[in-house]
């Protein structure tokens, strides 16, 4: 079956690539080998997999067929941009770069282009203000607010104090592939008989794969997300019928319920979510990607959306506006159960502290504005 | 004792067992170039190859079975969970068949080619072995446990906790049990390695190979022959390296890539010598420990990586093939 597409998908080629104008075309810039291929196959999985979704049981996002265009950057920034640059010709939505190294290429690039970035949780902090990185992305949280996220968390559990306490950054000195993924630290951690649980990981460093390796000396690590975790969301239900039994789930369809996986799915709702909200501003259903950056821009998540979505609770519910492309940032903890094997939040998507956060994103932002000539546009 | 005393003696145990490790690795460099005059750039990918092989055995994963699914619709994933010694012994058997192939299908093809050209092959080879691997097992983190010891030594820990001296911070040294043990079996392997090629004629036509091909082929030595025997050994070996860094860091993409430590201690111990290797290794792993440890925090630390090709790079000025490498002399 999949081999026949292959070949039809080789023979429409071989025929004429004429790109699909009526398709919504949202590349993903997967990394499905390399060293960091564990995590980047569950989220391309749940990425296509959710416009899978919408295709086969709404007919598309307002009638119009969603299109994945997967290109393989094995978290490579070079591979990266020529993924970009090979794919943007196809009417090109929205890039989610999936790598802080390919992002920074990507900026000056996309801008010029006039197509929209979206970088959840990773990529250029500063892009937050919308004034200056008029088509860039960061909601619904950045690094500078999960910083903040986790020593919220520790003030919480402290009852709010934490003097006399030290809270130390174990950070990852990585180049391309360097290093093993985060593993190494948790294990490490275990070994010297350090508490689990005062450990908090930014969300690119709590996924299964940085927990599993470790065994039990991994019960009760903390790590910070920006949605939620586990398969029991009605969506789930929607997938099983319409993309997993019809055999059209992307690779190996083994991912489902993953913490990076609902990551996939998560962006993909946001992207989703931005393309309906494009089509009703411009009142048209084959958007371009400028209107795309408007939906975008426009995009409001309320919990009552999400739970038509069949997925209740999924993430925060937040705004965008054109000053502030970063959203309110909201987090939430989750935490590791080893003799479950499974991850659950245990707090609910809490604020971080703008007030210190905004001016730093004010400043660097400005400086870039001020280095690269960029005139801020007024909000 | 001072307390920072003490941390520069567990610094420096640290750094001689990390050496260890590192000089598993460089080992099976220098058994092929020494044998072929092959700079083997698959010997990190080879380690990591047989250790996903080992876990995937252990574990009774189907090989290959997302291209089985996506080819023939198959769902199977799962089927006999081998006991350790076996899965082992399978593993070896599966080195001996990849040394056999290489030989096949690519050294056989490229005989008496510039060394430069041999490289490139194994440039080729780690390339294709790396997606071989991924395709073959799957390229999820796995977890490798075939019953050595790990962790920090409390026993040590509580037996030094008092050497500080009175009124000092100080909770006793840290010892990783794995890396003991990774002493203890890089120690075995290579005096077994030195036996063999002392007392075995294979390991006496081995020698031959290595010092003059045209003079080994003059006395019957089959160099194909050869070539796949060094080539097995050096896949045992990146096996043994692939269980000690695979327990140490999980069975993971970049176990490939722990052949970078590798090139500096070759540069160190020379290409051509096996205690060269062990030598190398240490005098890297206790280098950059210390360097790390003493002047790393003055200057922003991460020196570590840093620090080993430096003092290769120095190597290199000084005293080009290692220190008990052969000396190069060509006369014109």
């Amino acid at each position: 079956m999949r081999l026949n597409t292959l070949a039809a998908a080789t023979v429409a080629g071989l025929l004429g690539a004429t790109p699909v104008l009526a398709d919504l075309v949202f590349p993903s810039l997967s990394y499905r080998t390399g060293p960091y291929a564990a995590g980047g196959i569950p989220f391309a999985d749940g990425y296509a997999d959710y416009f899978t979704l919408l295709n086969e049981r709404d007919g598309g996002i307002g009638g119009v067929a969603a299109r994945v265009l997967e290109c393989e950057t094995a978290y490579n920034t070079e591979k990266g941009v020529e993924c970009y640059e090979s794919t943007k010709g196809e009417g090109a939505l929205v890039y989610q770069p999936l790598s802080t190294g390919i992002t920074y290429q990507l900026i000056p690039k996309a801008s010029a282009d006039g197509i929209p970035l979206h970088t959840m949780g990773y990529g250029r902090t500063s892009a937050a203000n919308g004034s200056v990185f008029e088509w860039v992305f960061n909601y619904p949280a950045n690094y500078w607010n999960g910083a903040s996220h986790a020593i919220n968390h520790i003030l919480d559990e402290n009852g709010g104090d934490v003097a006399g306490k030290r809270v130390a950054l174990v950070y990852h000195n990585s180049a391309y592939g360097k290093e093993p993924i985060r593993t190494l630290e948790e294990l490490s951690a275990a070994n010297i008989r350090f508490p689990m649980e005062n450990f908090i990981g930014v969300w690119w460093s709590g996924s299964e794969n940085d927990v599993l390796p470790a065994g039990a000396g991994a019960d009760g690590y903390k790590s910070l997300n920006m949605h939620n975790v586990g398969a029991d969301f009605p969506i789930y239900d929607d997938l099983k019928t319409h993309v997993v039994d019809k055999g059209l789930a992307a690779g190996a369809g083994d991912q489902l319920g993953t913490v990076l996986y609902n990551r996939g799915l998560y962006a993909a709702m946001l992207a989703a979510e931005a393309a309906r909200t494009a089509q009703g501003i411009h009142g048209v259903g084959e958007i371009t990607a400028a209107m795309m950056r408007d939906g975008m821009e426009a995009l409001e998540i309320t919990e009552a959306r999400m739970g038509e979505l069949g997925m209740p609770n999924f993430g925060p519910s937040f705004s965008v506006s054109c000053d502030n492309h970063g959203g309110p940032g909201l987090g939430a903890v989750q935490q590791w159960d080893a003799s479950a094997e499974s991850w659950s939040l245990i707090t609910d998507f809490y604020a971080s502290d703008m007030e210190v956060i905004q001016p730093l994103i004010t400043a660097d932002s400005e400086a870039y504005a001020a280095e690269a000539g960029i005139e801020p546009r007024g909000c | 004792m001072s307390a920072d005393f003490l941390n520069l003696i567990e610094v420096i145990l640290n750094g001689l067992m990390a050496g260890v490790m590192y000089a598993l690795v460089a080992l099976g460099f220098v058994l092929i170039f020494k044998a072929s005059g092959i700079f083997n750039y698959a010997q990190g990918v080879m380690a990591l190859f047989a250790a996903l092989t080992l876990v995937g055995l252990q574990q009774g994963q189907v090989p290959f079975a997302h291209l089985i699914k996506a080819v023939t619709g198959l769902d199977v994933h799962h089927w006999w969970s081998m006991p350790t010694l076996l899965a082992l012994l399978v593993t070896v058997g599966v080195m001996i068949l990849f040394a056999f192939l290489v030989e096949r299908l690519i050294l056989k093809h490229l005989v008496n080619q510039e060394p430069i050209i041999l490289f490139m092959a194994t440039i080729g080879l780690a390339y294709f072995m790396e997606g071989f691997g991924d395709l073959m097992w799957g390229s999820e983190i796995k977890k490798l446990d075939i019953g050595i010891p790990s962790g920090g030594s409390f026993w040590l820990e509580e037996a030094t906790i008092g050497w500080a001296a009175e009124g000092e911070r100080y909770f006793g040294m840290y010892i990783d049990l794995l890396d003991v043990w990774a002493t203890v079996i890089a120690v075995l392997l290579v005096v077994s390695l030195m036996l063999f090629s002392q007392y075995t004629k294979t390991g006496r036509a081995l020698r031959a190979v290595a010092d003059d091909h045209q003079a080994a082929l003059s006395v019957g030595i089959s160099l194909r022959t050869i070539w796949v025997i060094v080539w097995s050994i050096a896949g045992f070996v990146a096996l043994v390296a692939g269980i000690m860094w695979g327990s140490k860091l999980g069975v993971q993409f970049s176990l490939s890539l722990i052949a970078l430590k590798a090139l500096p201690v070759l540069m160190l111990g020379g290409f051509t010598s096996i205690p060269g290797a062990i030598v190398g290794g240490l005098i890297i792993g206790v280098g950059e420990k210390v360097f790390e440890f003493a002047i790393g925090p003055m200057i922003g630390g991460a020196t570590e990586n840093w620090f080993a090709y430096v003092l290769a790079l120095l190597f290199l000025v000084f005293r080009p093939q290692g220190l008990f490498g052969e000396k190069i002399i060509e006369r014109v």
